[in-house]
């Protein structure tokens, strides 16, 4: 039974598909009769070592074949386009336009000079709600969503393994994260650049880069952006492990989002802010200066691995232990 | 506990007082010792609510034992769950299908859970067991489109993506229509003598009649018996069943010749405990009585009438 494989090559390995496992399987389910069971023990078969990666593979396609992860996404596209074409009208009726208002960094206004600030801008609208809200609906919806149309537990006797479906799970609400962030740029940099001019910019510090480099630096916001999402997608999956229904593990995580960014904004709970997932997002700006200043960036990005640390754990803790009933 | 290892050094399935204590209080199965001989189709039997699903749950590692122990092909669960799973399939209180995804995809994921499964037979594997249930033509089309019966199907395929060394198969008729149910039927007969030893749950005593070898009868989480099919409903005695339209005379006759516990039903039937006798002698008896007889047989017990010995109710819920 033990019999390992050695070589996994494809190819003539083993004459007929699927013959394999009936080679062994139906032999030994016969004599088991008569010889102890115990002596089945040890590893059922010989896995290619990166068979167990076509679980995250096909988590992948399932995930991004579901129409709700599709809308969320085409919500998340159309943003830049709506701001796009709003500044654009704007600029169209006199080249006073407002700026300076809202969301942090006063990229809005320089969008009309060049494209490239449109990415900036859209990833400071949708980094606040939009996005992390994408981000809880999946996240969310990842171990309960399973749970409750009784997927989990034929995943759990396929064998899944429990730790392997949660770090799974992860990979892919990470991955998830991460095209939603380029989603909003790429859809950024496409409306920006058919409706405003590209080039040269100025730094937030007053000096200038090249059109280039600009690029660069907004690929490295982009992937900031998305680290930034790692502490809520922890959040979420650790809900979704504690109920058996997709719906309310979605809306408790966007719920604790909305309550955590209102609470931000109260000035009596600044001892407690620092600590809240959400609250050096808005720091990926610092990335517009020269040279940029680092030290709020790496906090952000310190608060998300500690939030992925003491959430992660709390979703294995639960996940591995409970009762699988739904 | 340790007087039987003769039966269980075969046995596919063992438990040792296994309890389940639900949170919530509700004891749903109690001190189950259950044995799964191997190469049995075993019939898991039981009225509503008696805690056949709660045992399947935790053979197959998804919830955890309050008390007592499980071994499954020689391993413990749950903690041995992910070595002996794979060698295992499963229906467990119907199907559970990704509406949006096609029957066949739903079965590629499925494959792809297991971390067993050759990737290179994947595809040739899930085609071969959606045409083992006779699903291959509707394979292409969203699972949220199958009817019940499909549904139920497409589950039983996912159990059979790769030759497995037990089946466990939670009412895996219910949903099917009459055709559907004897497919299933002949599927579980060829699949048992392949080898696969097939542990089948159903509140259905036909069902478990016609397919099993093996029984064991749950009631109130207890396990009120196991053993062969034979054996359980040889345990119950058959009635001797006269047909006839003088009921009088024919009660008067079978009395004589000793039979008991007589009854008189709907007219032209007689039936009663058949005597320690010659039953020719018994019906030559009621013919030289003068009495006319329609019908003359010995109806065997069926599992019904052994669960109503055994229990001393009818098949109903538990309160
Ligand atoms: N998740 C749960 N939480 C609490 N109690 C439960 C849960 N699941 C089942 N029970 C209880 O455990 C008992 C046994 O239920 P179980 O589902 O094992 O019965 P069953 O024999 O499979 O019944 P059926 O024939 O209806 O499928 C019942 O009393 C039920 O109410
Ligand atoms: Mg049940």
């Amino acid at each position: 039974m033990s019999r390992a494989e050695p070589g996994v090559r494809p190819g003539a390995g083993h004459g007929e598909a699927g013959a394999r496992p009936a080679a062994e399987a139906g032999a030994d389910a016969g004599p088991r009769a008569s010889g102890p069971v115990g002596t089945v023990a040890g590893p059922p078969r010989g896995p290619g070592p990166l068979w167990t990666l076509g679980l995250f593979r096909s988590e992948l396609l399932t995930t991004f074949r579901r129409w709700r992860t599709l809308a969320l996404l085409g919500v998340l596209a159309a943003v830049p386009v709506l701001v796009g074409i709003a500044v654009r009208i704007e600029t169209g009726d006199g080249p006073a336009g407002g700026g300076g208002h809202g969301d942090g960094p006063a990229f809005i206004s320089q969008i009309t000079n060049n494209g490239l600030f449109l990415v900036f801008t859209a990833l400071a609208a949708t980094l606040p709600f939009f996005l992390p809200m994408a981000i809880g609906v999946v996240a969310g919806d990842a171990i309960a969503g399973e749970a409750s149309a009784g997927t989990l537990r034929y995943l759990l006797v396929a064998p899944a393994g429990r730790t392997r479906l949660l770090l799974t799970k992860y990979a892919t609400t990470t991955a998830f994260c991460l095209v939603a962030t380029l989603v909003v740029a790429v859809s950024a940099l496409t409306t920006g650049a058919l409706l405003f001019p590209l080039g040269e910019l100025t730094t937030i510090s007053g000096t200038r880069i090249g059109f280039g480099e600009g690029l660069l630096r907004a690929l490295l916001i982009a992937l900031v952006v998305a680290a930034s999402l790692i502490g809520v997608a922890a959040l979420g999956l650790f809900v979704s492990t504690l109920t058996n229904s997709g719906i309310a593990a979605m809306a408790t995580t966007v719920g604790l989002l909305i309550t955590v960014q209102i609470l931000d904004q109260i000035p009596q709970l600044q001892a407690i802010q620092p600590y809240f997932f959400s609250h050096y997002w808005l720091s990926f700006a610092d990335l517009m200066r020269d040279p940029v200043y680092w030290d709020d960036l790496l906090r952000n990005l310190g608060i998300q691995a500690v939030y992925a640390a003491v959430f992660g754990s709390a979703a294995w803790a639960r996940f591995t232990t409970r009762d699988v009933t739904a | 506990m340790e007087e039987r290892p003769a039966a269980e050094a075969g046995a596919v399935i063992v438990t040792r007082a296994l309890t389940k204590r639900y949170r919530g209080g509700q004891l749903a199965v109690d001190g189950l010792d259950l044995t799964v001989p191997a190469g049995s189709v075993f019939g898991f039997l039981g009225p509503n609510g008696s805690g056949k699903t709660t045992t399947i749950r935790m053979l197959m590692g998804l919830i955890e034992p309050t008390s007592g122990s499980a071994r499954v092909l020689g391993h413990p669960v749950p903690r041995g769950a992910r070595a002996v799973l794979p060698r295992v399939g499963a229906l467990i209180e119907g199907p559970a299908l990704y509406g949006f995804l096609t029957g066949r995809d739903n079965l590629l994921r499925y494959d792809a859970a297991d971390p067993t499964a050759d990737p290179r037979t994947r595809r040739t594997r899930v085609a071969d067991a959606l045409e083992r249930v006779g699903l291959a033509a509707a394979a292409g089309r969203k699972a949220k489109a199958y009817s019940l019966g499909m549904k139920q199907r497409l589950g039983l395929a996912a159990a059979l993506l790769q030759p497995r060394a037990l089946l466990v198969l939670d009412e895996p008729t219910n949903g099917l229509d009459p055709q559907g149910m004897r497919e299933i039927r002949s599927l579980i007969r060829e699949l048992a003598s392949d080898g696969t030893t097939v542990f089948l749950s159903s509140h259905l005593l036909d069902e478990i009649e016609q397919v099993c070898t093996h029984v064991a009868v749950m009631a109130r989480g207890r396990l009120l018996t196991q053993g062969p099919v034979a054996e359980l409903a040889a345990g119950t005695r058959g009635r001797l069943v006269v047909t006839t339209p003088d009921t009088a005379d024919a009660a008067r006759v079978l009395k004589e010749q000793g039979a008991g516990d007589i009854a008189v039903a709907d007219g032209d039937r007689v039936d009663a405990e058949p005597p320690d006798r010659d039953l020719a002698e018994v019906s030559a008896a009621l013919v030289r009585a003068g009495v006319r007889v329609r019908g003359f047989a010995v109806e065997r017990a069926s599992l019904e009438d052994a669960f109503v010995a055994l229990t001393g109710e009818g098949f109903d819920v538990a309160g």
